[in-house]
């Protein structure tokens, strides 16, 4: 079972903001998931490997040549606010 | 004589053009005439003119591409109201060498948001419609794709499947639908949802039409370290039988839920096979049943890293926030996300966050080899592993919103294939009342094969497909 406390730790690891009604309905649907999931603890996998990747690959290099990058006013024409160069966002020590 | 153009297969009308029959912009034009009628909701953005690339194989034929794709210059949302406005600097490698083989992108199609959703509800954009019958959903996440090549919006289209998500919307709008082997086609450029299961695949009217596409797709790309392609290539396929091969069928199926009308037209199938010279067993994939908790967990543990890059700095929208940088994080992300992509990734950080990562996402890995052993042992005694796409018929709009465990079981007999990396086709097997009574709608039948046998699988599929002649067609009714 998932409680409120749980979903809003969560939520700041991931950087979502939910609502009160979110935070609830969360709680809800994460503990109906999760109570399906949870019958995967009843295999005996001790022995067993992950598998983080299925097809079986060596390094994949290219030659470490040079080559022409994006503009840079082409990537910044993407964000949503550009400034002098780069990527404007606020202060990481607003006053509280 | 437009509505001729319009029933010729990819293979067929490819033909025409390179014999100078049909012009490519006449052919063009009337792909475009009928996008331009869309009432599905299938396209986010349509090309006006045929920009079609070289003298290749696919020389003026249009292609419906799932938003899933990065194309330059063209909006690019995934489905997202977070990517809105996006214009990306370059196009993926798939459609770029759909391009170089003569298509031209016809638009960009709708789908569950950043393709987590197997109904196409999930969209930002507003539901796909399912061209059979409009109260109902094409399936998803590639839902999109999927109505536009059934409701003759598109001649094919390319999608992606993590779970399903090309599969299971083909086997719900009556088309062929194929995930290939897990790195036969590049990711570059394909925004990613869950980076060990993620693939690009073709959607089309029949399985010469999906060769051609994945012929033209596949292959090693400097770009994507993952992609292998597949040795050997891809030709059209020519089986007329099935004689020698072995098809196994899970004996886990016998109780599972499934909609009797789908195991109806699944068994009639199994006996198409059997007349074509193929035989029939059952094998045992004791694990593919944990397949749901498995993929239910890895694929929201990477979707939630895959994810962390939508923050408001770079590229997309943002909400400015009162206060600090992560303020602005936090609201920007409230804002742009659906609740089914937020319901990820909190599974997914939930799964890997300290104190769990062992009981959930360490687990789910031990199941994936699990699985991926019950399909190597399956293929040590058997050809192909044969199960229906989907449990049910197309459902209707609104059934299972508000259900989440409800909606991931539709990914019941698809995800187990994505977790093993091996290839599957779903192909129109025929038509089936749903649970409650209506009118029928499409079954799809399921095809796995061993990692990069995809030659073998076309041919097979092809050779069904021929013997079942599936020649319905959506009446659209209910609009």
């Amino acid at each position: 079972m998932i409680e409120r406390k749980q979903v809003l730790h969560v939520a700041k690891l991931a950087r979502l903001r939910l609502s009160d009604e979110e935070v609830e309905k969360m709680a809800g649907e994460l503990s109906g998931i999760l109570g399906h999931v949870d019958r995967i603890g009843e295999l005996e996998l001790d022995e067993v490997p992950p598998t983080s990747h299925v097809v079986e690959l060596e390094n994949a290099l290219r030659p470490d040549e040079p080559r022409p990058s994006w503009p840079q006013e082409d990537v910044l024409g993407q964000a949503p606010d550009p400034a002098d160069g780069a990527f404007r966002v606020p202060s990481p020590q607003a006053e509280a | 004589m437009m509505g001729g153009l319009l029933e010729l297969s990819v293979a067929a009308a490819a033909g025409r053009i390179a014999a100078g029959e049909v012009s490519r912009a006449e052919y063009f034009e009337a792909w475009r005439a009928a996008a331009a009628g869309d009432e599905l909701n299938a396209y986010l953005w349509k090309a006006e003119d045929g920009t079609a690339g070289g003298d290749g194989p696919l020389a003026g034929i249009p292609v419906a591409v799932k938003d899933l794709f990065c194309t330059e210059g063209v909006a690019t949302t995934a489905g997202s109201r977070i990517l809105e406005g996006h214009r990306p600097l370059y196009t993926a490698t798939a459609v770029r060498r759909l391009h170089e083989a003569g298509a031209g992108v016809l638009g960009k199609t709708n789908m569950d948001e950043f393709a987590m959703g197997s109904s196409n509800e999930n969209s930002a954009y507003g539901a796909v419609r399912n061209p059979w019958d409009h109260g109902r959903v094409p399936g998803g996440s590639s839902g999109g794709s999927a109505a536009a090549v059934a409701g003759g919006l598109a001649p094919c289209a390319i999608g992606t499947d993590t779970g399903g998500s090309i599969r299971q919307p083909a086997s719900l709008c009556g088309i062929v639908g194929l995930k290939p082997t897990y790195g036969a086609i590049s990711r570059y450029g394909m925004i990613a949802f869950a980076s060990s299961l993620d693939q690009c695949g073709p959607l089309t009217r029949n399985v010469t039409d999906a060769a051609l596409l994945l012929a033209a797709m596949q292959g090693r790309d400097a770009c994507d370290s993952t992609s292998v392609g597949i040795e050997g290539g891809v030709e059209a396929p020519s089986r007329e039988n099935l004689e020698g091969l072995r098809f196994a069928v899970p004996a886990e199926l016998a109780h599972d839920a499934i909609e009797p009308g789908v195991r109806a037209v699944f068994e009639a199938t199994l006996k198409r096979i059997e007349e074509l010279g193929g035989e029939i067993a059952e094998v045992s994939l004791p694990h593919a049943e944990h397949g749901i908790s498995a993929y239910y967990v890895i694929a929201p543990a990477e979707a939630s890293s895959n994810l962390a890059r939508y923050d408001g700095v770079r590229y997309g929208m943002r909400i400015e926030a009162e206060g600090d940088v992560i303020e602005m994080y936090e609201a920007t992300r409230a804002a742009g996300f659906g609740d089914e992509v937020k319901r990820r990734i909190m599974l997914g950080t939930y799964a890997l966050s300290s104190g769990y990562y062992d009981a959930y996402y360490g687990r789910a890995q031990r199941v994936r080899t699990k699985i991926a052993e019950d399909y190597a042992a399956a293929f040590d005694r058997f050809d192909f592993v044969v199960t229906p796409t989907s449990p049910s018929v197309a459902f209707e709009l609104g059934a299972k919103t508000d259900d989440p465990l409800a909606m991931y079981m539709n990914d019941f007999f698809t995800v187990p294939m994505s977790l093993a990396g091996i290839p599957a086709i779903s192909i129109p097997a025929g038509l089936a009342e749903p649970d409650g009574g209506g009118p029928q709608l499409p079954v799809g039948f399921q095809i796995a094969a061993p990692a990069f046998a995809e030659q073998r699988l076309l041919d097979a599929a092809y050779a069904l497909e021929q013997a079942i002649g599936f020649d319905a067609e959506p009446g659209g009714s209910g609009g």
